[in-house]
């Protein structure tokens, strides 16, 4: 079970307070499963149709991120067992 | 009882305005999507408490909000904007071509006879229509490809079609406009489009009487002469009397033809409203003063409306879709700032009262006669 933090803006997206937890191996599989399990979050992360990671957001995991990495990267054990989370984050971009 | 619900979309957020028919006392709900940018609202004239916000923000994109119940609360719907078949590419700012890449909703225009039809203006330019309530999007792609696509080139804000116009009988006629395409009609219910822009002069383009190419700001239309539009260009207010079949110069004595936002009194149709701004390097009122002008006319003969309006020191803009009108007797308009407020004049313009001061930089303003 990963556990995942999203951004004040998702969490408000997708009617959610704190953690949100889902099954996944991968950054593709733990969007998928959000996206599923929270269908507003759609599009939000990665564009609809090429699966792209939107600009402005990035992945991290275990302090690093792994938002270049490719999308079926193995995620670290500790994500996947979730002692560590999956987090989603808004670039600092000012604003 | 009578009222006004008034849809204020601005950098930060959403805000819904209402007051009985006097206009006078105010209740100011919001912000609603707090920190989201918020281009557009506007409600169904079948279900006035339908409503649908445009939502976007660099971080995590466009997302669509809709209403059921006046706006008190909302859900997400579809947000999938995808071109149809290969986007193919238009002019960038240095005259290079740039592919096309969906930014936002710039305007979101509901059907006027069916509930789960909106049509939705995007960046970079593109005509969307849902029919089933916003689940889904799919584009009248006969505007994009009719041929002239390539020569489109953004304005300030972006490659946007940020004005869309229903005919009040025909649904078959629509009028769109894009910064910096230029107008286009069409007369099948957007299979095909024809550029109409012919009268137009933009001296920021090599052929000032081209096709297509011309920044234009916004049009207006009152739904009881349909053929008759009013535009603010970039430079120049204009009008039409053969649904874009030519236009002629209405400026008059404008102390400035420069302006974003352009309305029509609710039961006046010769009777127009502009916001004069300085020029398109000084996006500010004119002489430091917020007035806006008035033609009973039709244009060419304008009066300026400054009664309530700060006279000195004030250095706002006032953008393309924050100007709306009621349709109350004695016909409201109404009216918002890049400096976050939102004005009404209950009187047709005579006087103006700030409705709320100090709001986000406001985007958009439409008004619901309830």
């Amino acid at each position: 079970m990963t556990r995942v933090v999203l951004p004040y803006h998702l969490r408000s997206l997708a009617k959610v307070d704190g953690e949100v937890t889902v099954e996944g191996t991968t950054t593709a599989q733990v969007l998928d499963a959000l996206e599923a399990g929270y269908p507003t979050l759609r599009g939000t992360m990665r564009d609809p149709a090429s699966g792209q990671r939107r600009a402005f957001v990035r992945f991290f995991a275990c302090q690093e991120d792994i938002s270049h990495a490719g999308l079926d990267e193995p995620l670290p054990p500790a994500v996947v067992d979730g002692s560590e989370p999956f987090l989603v984050v808004g670039a600092m971009s000012g604003g | 009882m009578a009222g006004v619900r008034v849809l204020v979309g601005t950098r930060k957020g959403a805000f819904v305005l209402t007051s009985d028919e006097a206009r006078r006392d105010w209740k100011i709900d919001g912000p609603h999507f707090g920190g989201w940018e918020i281009y557009h609202l506007k409600g169904s004239p079948v279900d006035p408490d339908r409503i649908w916000a445009s939502q976007s923000g660099d971080w995590f994109g466009q997302v669509i909000q809709r209403s059921t119940d006046g706006g008190q609360t909302w859900d997400a719907v579809g947000n999938d904007f995808s071109y149809e078949g290969e986007a193919g590419t238009h002019q960038h700012y240095d005259g290079t071509l740039k592919p096309w890449v969906f930014k936002r909703v710039w305007h979101l225009e509901p059907s006027l006879t069916d509930a789960g039809t909106v049509f939705a203006g995007v960046e970079d330019a593109a005509l969307f229509k849902t029919t089933d309530g916003g689940t889904t999007w799919a584009e009248l792609a006969g505007l994009r490809l009719h041929g002239s696509g390539p020569q489109w080139q953004p304005g300030a804000g972006g490659l946007c079609l940020h004005t869309i116009l229903l005919h009040p009988t025909d649904e078959q006629r629509i009028f769109t406009a894009i910064s910096a395409a230029g107008a286009f009609r069409t007369d099948d219910g957007g299979a095909s489009w024809l550029p109409i822009n012919k009268g137009l002069l933009s001296g920021e383009i090599p052929q000032q009487e081209a096709e297509v190419g011309h920044c234009v700001h916004k049009l207006a239309m009152h739904p009881s002469r349909p053929d008759t539009l009013f535009m603010q260009k970039h430079w120049d207010v204009m009008r039409t009397d053969d649904a874009g079949g030519s236009w002629r110069e209405i400026s008059g004595n404008l102390p400035t033809d420069f302006g974003f936002a352009i309305d029509v009194h609710a039961h006046e149709p010769e009777t127009v409203y502009v916001v004069p701004i300085t020029s398109d390097y000084l996006h500010v009122a004119h002489e430091g003063k917020l007035r806006v002008y008035r033609s009973r006319s039709g244009g060419d003969d304008w009066e300026p409306l400054t009664k309530g309006l700060p006279q000195a020191n004030c250095y706002v803009n006032v953008l393309r879709d924050a100007m709306a009108v009621d349709r109350l007797d004695d016909g409201g308009i109404y009216f918002g700032t890049t400096g976050g407020a939102v004005y009404c004049s209950p009187d047709g313009g005579d006087s103006w009262e700030a409705i709320v001061h100090d709001l986000p930089a406001v985007l958009s303003v439409e008004v619901q006669t309830l």
